[in-house]
């Protein structure tokens, strides 16, 4: 089975700034694959590339294992669900999702169907005759999405959909999007500045900065081996970097750090100047720790409870500031400002990435 | 503060008295009976039958008409090739074509007139219905622009694109949706220009020819050579309504574009 989107050294400029820069990557059949970087990064580009709407200056882009490069959107059979949606004002919702449909020539009876079955599938029956601006936000983001899938495109492409919408409504869409993904067992690629999105929805996730793929993988794989300090810290709430070095296996050196502390790291990243990234879910608190590889006494720096967790700064070594996330389960997890205590974590907590 | 504001009030009422009345009574004398235009002495058609049977007026009414319907095609379909330049494409200069694109609303019009009226006679064109037309759009594209420029400012690319992402090539995309999506602000700016063509006196006296008459012409030199009479209320009564009707329908078809 061919891989439902490839692109293979694809590059793109505009004018002085290069969007993408030699882009390679293949999106397998009914995967949920999201592009995930800061505003700029170029991934945007990267979308309307496979939709057609921008051609690149050299590559080559297959869908389901054909060249397309050459071929015009409307002729390429990809769904694209626009950032500002795109929906046509003058239209009311049933010939909005209809109209792909009759782009295609399909019979009426089929249409009417077809429309109908998609309404139902995203919770909007009955609301066939409603004007665009009768919508709610969260109604237009549905007719949006169904108006690119009801025509049954080979690769549905979105294109920061959620980004207009209230936090609480994106983080129902969000699930809400990978429940109707796999329900149609449809290909989609889903471009995103936001980490939580692309974590929740992705199979895998391609992490772009500076019009480059900087990695691609599973999103517990990017999450918690970040190929740079780049992706370590644009992946998840927050993470502890510090600078130093493995002179020998096993053991990392930092200026801030008053001993050596016991990590992992790969023959080849040794003696060489290396970032440990330790995210803060992995640090454990304590008066007194026991039974970890690393402890380090430290002090409370400032702490604020969210809740569910108690986030800390403590201070530890010299000058190092480490910020520490702690479940909050009663008042074992509780300490104040000042309070003397140690932090402690495994080796398989810590990766040893390059700078840069 | 209610005295004041009721000061406010019937000084606006005022105003609104002082601009409706005299078209009241225009409107008031056309259907007297009689000649008197001091008198009302009984409700009769009288004026509009022997207007409708005046040779010169139904000519001047063909001109009127023709002359607008032209003018309205000629300016919409330049307005929206120029709108669509200035609001899509950045190009060098841009802000000062679009100020020489506004100045025609702020020059005299008898000024632009006699300017036309001597160009016209340099390089030899011949006065008659084109002239007058030519005229006239030069004032027409420009109002057209104005109109068409705010609608097609709100027009989003991305829904051109949506459509193509559909299916549809680029003609399907242009009649299906770009067209639909402007068309309220086409038929605005048409309505617009159709009114100010169907209205216009200085323009059209300057660059008509010998014999080429419009119904704001044929009321001027009827009322220079015999006065005001009921026929001329009449006539005048009917080009006001032709002008109404055009703004009514163009406020109408404006405020349902809002919604949308």
């Amino acid at each position: 089975m061919p891989d439902a989107v490839e692109l293979i050294h694809v590059t793109k400029r505009f004018g002085e700034v290069i969007a993408n820069d030699d882009i390679s990557f293949t999106v397998r059949k009914n995967e949920f694959f999201s592009l995930l970087g800061p505003s700029g990064c170029g991934k945007t580009t990267t979308l309307r590339c496979i939709a057609g709407l921008q051609e690149p200056d050299s590559g080559i882009i297959k869908l389901s294992g054909k060249d397309v490069t050459d071929v015009p959107t409307h002729k390429r059979n990809v769904g694209l669900v626009f950032q500002d949606l795109a929906l046509f004002s003058h239209m009311n919702v049933f010939d909005n999702i209809a109209f792909g449909l009759k782009m295609k020539k399909v019979p009426k009876k089929e249409i009417e169907k077809r429309v109908k079955e998609m309404l139902k599938l995203v919770g909007l029956e009955g609301l066939e005759k409603r004007r665009i601006h009768q919508l709610s936000g969260g109604q237009q983001q549905r007719v949006a999405l169904c108006r690119s899938l009801v025509p049954e495109p080979d690769v549905l492409l979105l294109d920061e959909p959620l980004g207009a919408l209230d936090l609480k409504i994106r983080r129902r869409m969000t699930v809400e999007l990978r429940r109707i993904q796999k329900e149609v067992g449809k290909t989609f690629i889903y471009v995103t500045h936001d980490q939580t999105e692309a974590i929740v929805m992705s199979d895998r996730i391609a992490v772009m900065q500076g019009g480059k793929i900087k990695q691609i993988g599973e999103s517990r794989e990017i999450y918690s081996h970040p190929k740079n300090s780049f992706i370590a810290s644009f992946i998840g709430e927050a993470v502890n970097i510090i600078k130093g070095v493995c002179e020998e296996p096993g053991a990392f050196v930092g200026k801030k750090l008053e001993k050596p502390v016991k990590v992992e790291v790969r023959e080849d990243l040794l003696n060489t100047p290396v970032v440990l990234s330790l995210r803060p879910e992995r640090i454990r608190v304590a008066r007194k720790l026991r039974n970890l590889d690393n402890i380090l006494d430290a002090r409370i720096n400032s702490a604020l409870f969210k809740g569910m967790y108690h986030e800390y700064e403590v201070e530890t070594g010299r000058d190092l500031m480490i910020k520490v996330f702690v479940p909050y389960v009663g008042p074992a997890t509780t300490f104040q400002i000042h309070d003397n205590v140690q932090i402690g974590w495994n080796k398989e907590d810590t990766v040893i990435i390059p700078t840069s | 503060m209610k005295i004041f504001d009721r000061i406010l009030k019937s000084f606006t009422f005022f105003i609104l008295i002082l601009m409706y009345l005299p078209i009241v009574i225009m409107i008031f004398f056309s259907f007297n009976s009689t000649k008197s235009l001091v008198r009302f002495t009984g409700f009769s058609f009288r004026w509009y039958s022997e207007l409708f049977q005046d040779k010169i007026v139904w000519g001047a009414l063909y001109n009127s008409i023709t002359v607008a319907v032209a003018v309205t095609v000629i300016s919409v379909v330049l307005a929206l090739l120029m709108a669509n330049a200035m609001v899509r494409y950045e190009y060098k200069g841009g802000s000062l074509i679009d100020a020489f694109i506004y100045i025609p609303i702020v020059i005299p019009e008898i000024t632009e007139s006699l300017a036309l009226l001597i160009f016209l006679g340099v390089i030899g064109f011949p006065k008659g219905f084109w002239s007058v037309v030519l005229g006239h759009a030069t004032f027409g594209a420009t109002f057209a622009v104005v109109v068409l420029r705010a609608r097609i400012a709100g027009f989003r690319k991305s829904v051109e694109e949506a459509a193509r992402t559909l299916g549809a090539d680029e003609i399907q995309t242009f009649f299906r949706i770009t067209l639909p999506i402007l068309m309220p602000g086409i038929i605005a700016a048409a309505l617009l220009v159709f009114t100010l063509s169907f209205d216009d006196f200085i323009k059209t006296s300057f660059t008509r020819g010998v014999g080429f008459q419009t119904l704001p012409l044929v009321i001027y030199s009827s009322a220079k050579r015999g006065g005001v009479s009921p026929g001329l209320n009449a006539l005048s009564t009917f080009s006001f309504g032709v002008s109404l009707l055009f703004s009514a329908v163009r406020l109408f078809t404006l405020r349902r574009a809002r919604y949308e």
